[in-house]
């Protein structure tokens, strides 16, 4: 994971481009999701990053586990690439969906995910969202959606990093989720156990939320809960010392 | 128009697997034998627009068609986003049939107008346009592009014209040839056009397929120099298609349709009409000031 974290770093250094603590809050939820093969190449369940600013950690996996080299990566924010700071689905065919406003991936999710239910596969829709991203009205327009279609093949996964908390509180997300139909996880999104286990988890007629509390920017102690870093790219200055800061 | 739709589709349901509908929570009696054969594929999906567009994204990404309707500003203006990227940019198809064009829920007030629908779409890029101007011209439209893979608005209107004409979806039909200017008709305002300019001696061409729009048929058939454009929305929609056209000559516009204001007033859809001079007489005096100066 630390390599990882370095070569994010590296890439948006290059770039002048990139949100670099987002991509830290979600890395372990998204690497769970492809390192065993759960999501796949063979696209029978699906991945969707609905807060698509984290894009970086989603290209940085799925370089990992050989989708496309990791060189490519370097790229990323280049005119002709097809690594840009939102995921785009008509460049990558890995991408299910091209987000980066917030409020769109989580409705497509759902949208796919009755769309299994009407071909009447056992395939499962994963999407992360983020708690800022759950001030949208979209997001619970859509989570009583997936309830009244019981939608048990739905894995909402939020990336609770409390970064909005200073907008717009959302105060006690599992009991809203609860009260919106659905069934909750709550678990550390640092921990690939837990994260493992809460995505194996089987309901029989309700969406599955997985309340993920992470912290924006982890593994690295000076980005860690700090807005500075929001979408801020380092200099060559700061390139090395965030470097060596990363544990 | 509106009660053609769940026919057309009652009969496309049994032919296309595919063929995935979410209402708005309007429409469901007339879609009752719809409901009752394919119930999986036939959702009142409630009263949330922009996460219904984004669902049908999904739906289409999954390799189905689906087909939203609801009221046009509903669609259009509160699920613009959606419309732009969930769709149009990721290149996946959908088609979204509105009811309530313009102001043909005039007694219901600003919140049920959408004269800014065919405008406003018109800036999405890969966005089809299509005002049917006669309920089997609906039918004729939809059924050719319901499933080419781009998202497509069907505008259905209140007003239809008497006559229905064979509709071919992209193109637009010479009405007749004349002299003086090239009037467009667009969708419902064929009939209106026609009586307007019986005694004028003007070519007429009907457009049902505002994008793409068939710009040959209007280069082929413009001798004049005058265009005149008669929309059933805010005037001037097509003005960026029609001067792509005419790059290299110079070419005198009108376009008749609505002004760009609020319609303050309820009544009814003739009297509006009336009011913005759309009615046969208004649009005949426009025309003839038009070509006379």
């Amino acid at each position: 994971m630390k390599k990882i974290k370095e070569n994010i770093i590296r890439i948006a250094h290059q770039a002048n481009e990139g949100h670099i603590p987002s991509a830290f809050s979600i890395l372990d939820l998204v690497v769970v999701l492809y390192e065993k093969g759960l999501v796949n190449e063979k696209k029978e369940n699906r991945f969707i990053l609905s807060k698509g600013h984290g894009s970086l950690a989603l290209y940085s996996v799925l370089a990992k586990y050989n989708v496309f080299d990791s060189k490519e990566l370097f790229s990323f924010g280049r005119y002709n690439s097809n690594f840009g700071g939102h995921p785009d689905r008509t460049k990558l065919n890995s991408v299910e969906a091209s987000t980066g406003s917030l409020g769109h991936g989580f409705p497509i999710a759902v949208g796919m995910a009755i769309g299994e239910k009407i071909k009447k596969t056992n395939h499962k829709i994963y999407v992360i969202i983020g708690d800022g991203e759950a001030n949208e009205g979209t997001i619970w327009e859509s989570a009583l959606l997936a309830s009244h279609h019981k939608l048990n093949n739905l894995y909402c996964i939020v990336d609770f990093n409390h970064s909005t908390d200073r907008a717009l509180e959302l105060g006690d997300l599992e009991a809203k989720f609860i009260a919106f139909g659905w069934k909750t996880i709550c678990i550390n999104g640092h921990d690939h156990q837990e994260i493992r286990q809460a995505y194996l988890h089987s309901e029989t007629d309700k969406p599955v939320v997985i309340i993920a509390e992470t912290i924006k920017g982890y593994g690295c102690k000076i980005m860690e809960n700090n807005p500075e870093w929001h979408h801020k790219s380092p200099t060559v200055d700061e390139l090395e010392f965030l470097i060596n800061d990363l544990y | 128009m509106r009660k053609q739709f769940p026919k057309t589709i009652q009969e496309l349901m049994k032919q296309d697997e595919r063929l995935i509908i979410l209402l708005g929570d309007i429409g469901v009696f007339g879609f009752r034998q719809s409901f009752s054969q394919y119930s999986n594929r036939i959702y009142n999906i409630g009263i949330l627009e922009q996460s219904t567009i984004g669902v049908a994204a999904g739906l289409a990404i999954q390799g189905l068609i689906p087909v939203v309707h609801t009221i046009a500003p509903f669609i259009v203006e509160r699920a613009l986003e959606q419309l732009k990227l969930d769709f149009a940019y990721q290149q996946l198809g959908g088609n979204f049939v509105s009811v309530g064009a313009s102001y043909d829920y005039a007694a219901l007030g600003c919140t049920h107008h959408c004269p800014a629908d065919v405008g406003i779409l018109k800036n999405i890029p890969e966005m089809e346009i299509v005002l049917p101007g006669s309920a089997e011209e609906f039918d004729n439209l939809f059924k050719q592009s319901y499933a080419n893979g781009h998202p497509t608005y069907f505008r259905l209107s209140e007003q239809s014209n008497a006559k229905s004409f064979p509709v071919k979806f992209g193109h637009g039909i010479i009405i007749k040839k004349g002299s003086r200017a090239t009037v467009l008709a667009i969708g419902s305002m064929l009939d209106r056009v026609m009586e307007a300019c019986r005694e004028i001696d003007v070519t007429i061409l009907y457009y049902t397929t505002l994008t793409p729009f068939d710009s040959e048929i209007l280069k082929s058939n413009c001798e004049s120099n005058k265009i005149v454009v008669c929309e059933p929305y805010y005037s001037g929609a097509l003005a960026y298609d029609i001067s792509n056209i005419f790059t290299e000559r110079r070419i005198n516009l009108l376009s008749i349709g609505i002004p760009r204001q609020f319609l303050r007033k309820y009544g009814h859809i003739d009297e509006h009409d009336k009011y913005l001079g759309l009615d046969a007489e208004g649009i005949k005096e426009k025309i003839t000031n038009f070509i006379d100066n």
